[in-house]
């Protein structure tokens, strides 16, 4: 579903350029739940921006879905996040002052999903993200960081998207509230079969998804099933 | 994203900064209701001075003596004070020049005139019969000067309301003054007519005058045979310029003149004096305008000033709505929505506001005012199109932005 070949992406020019993608490749299957980990400077974020169609490699090729988007324009890179990733984001998630339904359906009125069917989706997508009724009519900035990312993540899923991409999720949460967040994530993968990347430096984060890409410095360093996960599949514990 | 969305949008991201949004909106409000009022100012000044013009008659072409045309350094003789035309001149138009719908001569001076008990110096205009109808005065009671006194240089007086309020007293009424006597320069004249007000026009008061038979002021104020004006009324506005041909024509023959830059006489078209009265005061009107539009124009930066701290202030917001699919239209008609939003409504308001400024100042009768629909659209039109001038750039400098660079902004 992901394939990305040979992927460089280097900033500025000359003497001052700097590689913060050095030959990069790998694959992602559909229904995977993969983190991408490795310490600030590694060039997650570049990896990540460019997964997210919000960035285009310098050179490789990157096919979403069987269709090369390394080389599109802004607003064709517009259509494919909005057809087909959804963000969760470290911060800044949601829209200020406006009501929890209203971000969830956001990406619809981009898509132009008519109105009578946007907020039945948005209502769907909230359910799957673990929240409830009274929550949807709070404004943003009246909820809790948890539900936040909760919000973000039922934002991300609400356009059926191929893809979800999370940057840091947890990063501005405690550890109880970052472990609901990392739930809400698997679950969705597990019960529900979603496609996601989980960018993140922290190791224990990163045990969470079942493969783990390991950067540093623009290279990959590893590329491996998560430990827990190959010995929950040797005794058939996964999904008790 | 549709029409309906994005009123949403703006809707709500207007409510989201009240005051910020109302006090931009202040400044289009002012300049726009500040075009409005001073435009009706301009307009209501225009009106009254072209319906005073039009009050002395209609189609009218006035013939004075002396020329107009001066060439070299000379001072210009006052136009009035030679003595060229006569009673004959004046036969001779109504007589021989077509399309002429009355004529009336003058002969005016300004003198000392008392009665009894008090006096006032007013102008003396001696005339004929016809002067009512070629210059539109009526008569409020008795009689206007007739053919008998014509011809008998009779000494009888028609008074304006003026001159009886100054001479007869501020609660004096019109059939008060009928069968008085006045005196003038000397001789007793009997008042048979008072005269309805006209209202002043420009410096000249319409109403503080005096009428006695041509005749009469030939003989005794003038003391010679020529006239100071003869007017023309012609047939129709379309007429007006063949009737001044021909009396043109008719004068240099009469006068035997065959220079036509050397006449002794000139002759006035009330269409041009309109017309040049009306050129100069839309220019006043269309500089009140202009004060106005200066006003708009600060209250358009006011708007872009807004819309840039907004750009700023909203930068997450922008990067995550170009993350979930916002394509740079969608950004930059949402931002422009918001700043012609904003001048609409408040084009709205300062037309409400102009327009009930222009009937407070007519109200209070410091001004005549008149509010055209042109200005009000005008007015309209040009603040939708601020919004969109000075939206535009705060519009794309939004659409532009790198998502990456505005998700991460601090």
């Amino acid at each position: 579903m992901i394939e990305i070949k040979n992927i460089h992406k280097v900033y500025g020019s000359g003497a001052e350029a700097f590689t913060a993608l050095n030959n990069i490749s790998f694959s992602i299957d559909e229904g995977e739940f993969v983190a991408i980990m490795g310490p600030s400077g590694s060039g997650k974020s570049t990896l990540m921006h460019i997964l997210g169609c919000l960035d285009t490699p310098t050179s490789g090729t990157y096919k979403l879905d069987n269709k090369d988007v390394s080389t599109m324009t802004d607003d064709e890179l517009a259509d494919i996040r909005k057809d087909k990733i959804g963000f969760v984001f470290q911060a800044f998630n949601l829209l200020p002052r406006t009501t929890v339904l209203r971000n969830v359906v956001l990406p619809l009125v981009y898509a132009g999903v008519p109105r009578e069917e946007r907020e039945k989706r948005a209502i769907e997508s909230l359910v799957a993200a673990g929240l409830t009724k009274e929550h949807f009519t709070h404004l943003s900035n009246q909820i809790s960081g948890g539900q936040i990312q909760r919000v973000a993540i039922a934002r991300a899923l609400v356009n059926d998207p191929s893809l979800i991409l999370a940057d840091e999720p947890t990063g501005n949460l405690d550890s109880r509230t970052s472990l609901i967040v990392l739930e809400t994530l698997q679950e969705l993968n597990r019960k529900h079969g979603r496609t996601i990347v989980l960018i993140t430096h922290e190791p224990d984060i990163a045990e969470h998804a079942d493969r783990i890409i390991k950067l540093r410095d623009g290279d990959i360093v590893s590329d491996e099933k998560n430990h827990s996960v190959r010995n929950a599949e040797k005794e058939g514990k996964l999904y008790e | 994203m549709n029409k309906n969305d994005i009123l949403e949008e703006t809707y709500a991201a207007l409510r989201a900064n009240k005051a910020r949004s109302g006090l931009t909106m202040l400044g289009i409000v002012i300049g726009i209701a500040s075009v409005i009022a001073l435009m009706a100012v301009g307009t209501g000044a225009t009106s009254s001075i072209t319906s005073s013009i039009s009050s002395i008659g209609s189609n009218l072409l006035i013939v004075t003596p002396g020329a107009t045309k001066n060439f070299g350094f000379g001072a210009a003789s006052a136009r009035g004070s030679a003595q060229t035309l006569t009673v004959e001149d004046a036969t001779a138009i109504s007589n021989s020049i077509s399309n002429i719908s009355g004529m009336s001569v003058v002969v005016s001076s300004r003198t000392q005139v008392t009665t009894k008990n008090s006096n006032t110096n007013t102008s003396i205009t001696g005339t004929d019969p016809s002067y009512p109808g070629v210059r539109n005065v009526t008569l409020s009671t008795g009689n206007f000067i007739s053919d008998e006194n014509v011809a008998s240089i009779a000494k009888v007086a028609v008074i304006g309301p003026t001159v009886l309020t100054d001479l007869f007293g501020t609660d004096a009424v019109d059939t008060d003054s009928i069968g008085q006597k006045v005196r003038i320069s000397g001789s007793q004249y009997t008042v048979i007519g008072v005269t309805k007000t006209k209202g002043s026009s420009g410096s000249s008061n319409a109403d503080d005058i005096i009428y006695i038979p041509y005749t009469t002021a030939q003989r005794y104020l003038s003391g010679n045979k020529y006239l100071s004006q003869i007017n023309v009324s012609a047939a129709s506005s379309d007429s007006m310029t063949q009737v001044q041909t021909d009396i043109n024509d008719l004068l240099l023959t009469r006068h035997k003149i065959t220079d036509s830059t050397k006449t002794d006489f000139s002759i006035t078209n009330q269409a041009d004096l309109v017309s040049t009265l009306s050129s100069v005061t839309s220019t006043l009107t269309y500089l009140l305008g202009a004060i106005g539009a200066i006003s708009l124009l600060v209250g358009g930066i006011g708007i872009m000033n807004m819309m840039l701290t907004n750009v700023t202030e909203r930068m997450h917001e922008i990067g995550l709505r170009k993350a979930v699919g916002a394509k740079k239209k969608d950004i930059s008609i949402q931002f422009l929505a918001e700043s012609v939003a904003l001048t609409v409504v408040g084009g709205i308001i300062g037309i409400i506001l102009g327009c009930a400024i222009a009937y407070v100042v007519n109200w209070s009768g410091v001004t005549k005012t008149s509010v055209t629909l042109s200005s009000v659209l005008l007015a309209f039109g040009v603040s939708a199109v601020i919004g969109i001038v000075f939206g535009w750039y705060p519009a794309k400098r939004a659409s532009n932005l790198n998502p990456i660079d505005a998700l991460r902004y601090e």
